[in-house]
């Protein structure tokens, strides 16, 4: 009699050990093709796990096994016309070993070995090394957590909040402050009735009148409470809002004539990464995007991509209505303000200056980091130059140049790289 | 079909596709019946019945049950999954674990037919194989496997806490690449358990090191030593256990390194008997699904719509393309041992002058006990020389091709004719020898006085080259040695070429 076990729910997942140590090995191999799938995706499609292929000649497990040459005889079936002294040509297709019978070492076929990625893997991989600059703790209002943290001492509270080194301090300066008058009048009281009394005078009617005045002005000071209510103090606790774990990211793209097809392809790349990267960074992120020609326009992400414009370029509009955005919307007391902004380089030449005071007096001010991709192989224009000065200036500032699709995730790493503790 | 009154007889053990817990056992029950019937012997059976996912899983690790982690396993994982979920392959029926309880795994998604298909094949027919065939009863240990199992994957893990992953993954890699020259052909292996190996291991640890030790520190006095030097070479005879030499004399092994070396080759053992006896074991399995299942129906107990679909995954099972086939990929083992267990059982029952001629031994014997004096005494190869019928070879069409690189076109050197019996048969015989199919690498040398290298030699055998891997190989070698290793090839005439180095 046979021993019957369901095993269906034990041991689920008993590989998964073994996968890792696969992606542990080939992570090199991995990573080079993750940042591949980036550049060849679709901009919808980022959010998913990814198909991973790794030359096969790389994880092979060699053995030692049989080449070509010699001489071999093998047992092949379904003769249909040979007979024995047949001469045959080779065959062409299956090359040196390709027709080895009889369980020669496993297929030599495939060239990749293809494997899924799943998104949390792919975006692990994607991420990996990477951080914003640093996180700076914001008042935050949206977030309703709150710590209680101790503020000093105020003369109201509850009895349990009271502080009794705090009202004992208190009550001996409240006292010396009270007593201090009659104090006075009683030491000059007293040194008067001294003299009297050194005088021979010590039974006149003004040493009895003094001898009156010292016990009333003693019965003064000692009527001074030791403690009065005024005296008391409590510790105080305010509640404080916990550290800022929001960020408001903006978009900043040039849609106009001169970004072709290919240069907003790239510049939907760089922002998508973005978004994806601050997603994981932060636990709510809102995204503003602002596209510009000689205008600019806030609108919603479908358009932001999709939407295409002509005419000239006005970069200082997208930073302008930024600007006020932040101001109506987004306080920076309690947001984490990210900006990165795509272009081709074009600009209005006189606007370029203005593009660089707004950055340095208005904008910068406010936000964590601001990012810049110029998606151009030709020379710098003036936007560049003018860009240049400001990194110069301020350290949350970067740029760089973007030239390919395969660029971007090098660029991507070095704006945003781990800072090094 | 069978008229109204003989349906009224049949007790169908069931009629829908759908399985349940009963259905599994009142199946087991009866085909554990038929198979004792036909005297079949097995170890007591465990059934387990498993998720694809876990099947997957279990198809990863060679097999095994309980595996230690590498990340070779997890790519097997991750190829398999991925072909099954586009439908590129079922699953095999069956996974069967040479142990006792012989371990059989059933798969939730297969109908009952398949179950029951499963259970036959691998409960009654791999099993009985695994407690007979000589070679598993001399290698394995069936009683001790699982046991040594989890104490090889425990002391992995050990390892990788102890030295790191990294460390570890290295050996492990260099061993598998020797798993196929992990085994001593002519020694009985000891027997596998986990209490005696946990006991033994640090025991073991230090008296090799010991040895080790001792081997390298043999200095005799220097005129002697450039004597012996040219007369003897250490070791005195050729070694073709390179994991057992490697983990008994690799001069630079920690002690960890050596036990890692040690289970992988007690692993590859393991496996050996199941390498040399494909056609055989697969055979075996077959032809006894097939004999139990159609008993099973004689006796009215399945239905029709049951061996219907019965009948058709076990065609598909035994199909051998013809060579000139776009699917074709060799000799199919299952069809090849199917069919010559079932061609033994007619030579026995109803022979023709030819087989009395060429069997004269069997012919008209009892099949049962002839099936199973075959199945307990041989191995692929020698089975092969043995029972290989010219009425086989003529149904298969079996024919020989020589490839020669010296000439230009390939000739046939044989076909299913009475000139090509003898020839396809031996032939045929030898293609299954793990020792051609393998390159012959032996240890040759060790420079025991000089600079410690390792030269190993490999022997040709019908002046086939090695393959591209060698560097890659040495270089394993190397890493395991811990000195430089060389390779000769040595042709068919004794001469010895220098192939390839691989320095530290």
């Amino acid at each position: 009699m046979s021993n019957l076990v369901d095993r269906r729910l034990s041991g689920k997942n008993r590989s998964a050990a073994n996968r890792q140590r696969f992606l542990r090995r080939f992570k090199g191999q991995i990573r080079k093709a993750v940042t591949e799938a980036v550049s060849g995706r679709k901009v919808a499609d980022l959010e998913r796990g990814e198909k991973i292929s790794i030359p096969s000649k790389d994880l092979k497990e060699p053995v030692f096994h049989h080449g070509a040459g010699g001489r071999r005889d093998v047992i092949h079936p379904g003769n249909k016309e040979f007979v024995t002294g047949d001469r045959v040509d080779r065959p062409q297709s299956g090359g040196g070993q390709g027709s080895g019978a009889g369980g020669s070492p496993d297929g030599e076929g495939l060239d990749e070995f293809v494997f899924q990625l799943s998104q949390e893997e792919f975006m692990n991989y994607f991420f990996e090394d990477l951080a914003l600059p640093d996180l700076v703790k914001k008042q935050l209002a949206a977030v309703p957590e709150v710590k209680r943290a101790r503020a000093g001492f105020v003369s109201q509270g509850n009895p349990a909040n009271l502080h009794v080194v705090r009202s004992m301090k208190q009550a001996i300066g409240r006292r010396l402050a009270m007593s201090a008058g009659p104090r006075e009048a009683l030491r000059e009281a007293e040194e008067a009735l001294a003299e009297l009394e050194a005088q021979g005078k010590g039974r006149s009617m003004e040493a009895e009148e003094l001898r009156e005045e010292i016990k009333s002005l003693k019965a003064r000071v000692a009527a001074v409470p030791f403690l009065d209510t005024w005296d008391l103090r409590y510790a105080n606790r305010v509640d404080k809002p916990q550290p800022s774990s929001q960020a408001v990211m903006f978009c900043l793209m040039d849609v106009s004539g001169s970004m072709d097809e290919s240069r907003k392809d790239i510049a939907k790349r760089f922002f998508m990464l973005l978004y994806l990267f601050l997603t994981r960074s932060y636990e709510r992120i809102d995204v503003v995007f602002i596209r510009h020609h000689t205008v600019a326009k806030e609108v919603d992400e479908e358009d932001f991509f999709s939407s295409r414009e002509t005419g000239g370029t006005v970069v200082s509009s997208a930073l302008e209505l930024m600007h006020e955005i932040i101001l109506e919307r987004y306080p920076s007391a309690s947001w984490n303000i990210y900006a990165a902004q795509a272009s081709d380089g074009d600009n209005w030449e006189n606007d370029s200056p203005r593009c660089r005071e707004l950055l340095i007096h208005s904008i910068l001010p406010l936000v964590q980091y601001y990012a810049y991709v110029e998606i151009e192989e030709e020379n710098p224009q003036s936007l560049w130059r003018e860009y240049e000065y400001v990194k110069k200036m301020n350290r949350q500032f970067a740029m760089q140049r973007i030239l390919s699709l395969e660029d971007i995730y090098p660029v991507f790493r070095e704006l945003f790289r781990k800072k090094a503790a | 079909m069978m008229g109204e009154h003989s349906d009224k007889l049949r007790q169908y053990l069931s009629e829908g596709s759908d399985w349940t817990f009963e259905l599994l056992r009142e199946y087991d029950q009866e085909i554990g019946r038929v198979a004792k019937h036909y005297g079949l012997d097995t170890y007591p059976n465990q059934i387990e019945v498993i998720t694809s996912e876990q099947m997957i899983d279990a198809y990863s690790s060679v097999g095994m049950p309980v595996g230690y982690h590498h990340w070779s396993f997890g790519k097997e994982f991750m190829s398999t999954q991925k072909s099954y979920k586009r439908g590129h392959m079922g699953l095999a029926y069956e996974i069967v674990i040479n142990s006792s309880p012989c371990i059989a795994y059933l798969m939730e998604e297969n109908t009952m037919t398949m179950q029951a298909l499963v259970i036959a094949h691998a409960s009654y027919g791999h099993n009985s194989f695994f407690k007979g065939n000589y070679l598993f009863r001399t290698w394995t240990d069936a009683e001790g496997i699982l046991d040594y199992l989890v104490f090889a994957r425990n002391y992995v893990a050990e390892c990788e806490e102890r030295y790191g992953e990294r460390a570890v993954e290295e050996i492990l890699d260099s061993c598998h690449a020797l798993m196929n020259h992990g085994v001593d052909r002519y020694k009985r292996p000891t027997k596998l358990s986990m209490a005696k190996e946990q006991a033994r291991q640090l025991e073991r640890e230090d008296y090799l090191q010991s040895q080790v030790n001792d081997l390298w520190r043999t200095v005799p006095v220097r005129e002697a030593a450039e004597q012996s030097k040219k007369e003897h070479r250490y070791p005195a005879e050729p070694q073709e256990n390179l994991l057992y030499f490697i983990e008994k004399n690799a001069p630079r092994l920690e002690p960890w390194q050596r036990e890692i070396v040690r289970i992988v080759r007690k692993i590859a053992q393991y496996f050996y008997p199941q390498r040399q006896t494909q056609v055989m074991n697969e055979g075996w399995a077959t032809f006894w699904h097939y004999t139990l299942l159609n008993h099973l129906y004689e006796e009215g107990k399945l239905t029709d719509g049951f061996m219907m679909e019965f009948l058709q995954s076990h065609t598909n099972v035994v199909y051998q393309p013809p060579f000139f086939h776009r699917g074709y990929s060799g000799i199919n083992p299952y069809a090849l041992g199917f069919a010559m267990f079932r061609d033994i059982r007619r030579i026995c029952e109803t022979p023709s002058a030819e087989d009395r001629r060429w069997f004269p031994e069997i012919a008209g014997t009892d099949w049962v006990k002839t099936l199973d004096y075959a199945m307990r005494n041989f191995k692929d190869e020698s089975f092969i020389a043995q029972y290989l019928s010219p009425n086989l070879i003529r149904e298969m069409k079996l024919f020989s091709v020589l490839d020669d690189d010296t000439e230009g076109q390939l000739g046939i050197a044989a076909i299913h004719d009475d000139a090509g019996y003898q020839q396809i048969r031996q032939t045929l015989a030898d293609q299954y020898n793990l020792g051609n199919r393998e390159p012959n690498i032996q240890v040759w040398n060790v420079d025991v006085y000089g600079d410690r290298s390792l030269t190993l030699r490999h022997y040709m055998h019908n002046r086939r080259p090695l393959g591209e891997t060698t560097p890659e190989m040495l270089k394993h070698i190397a890493r395991l040695w811990g000195y430089d290793v060389r390779l000769e090839s040595v042709d068919e005439t004794g001469h010895a070429e220098a192939l390839g180095e691989c320095k530290v």
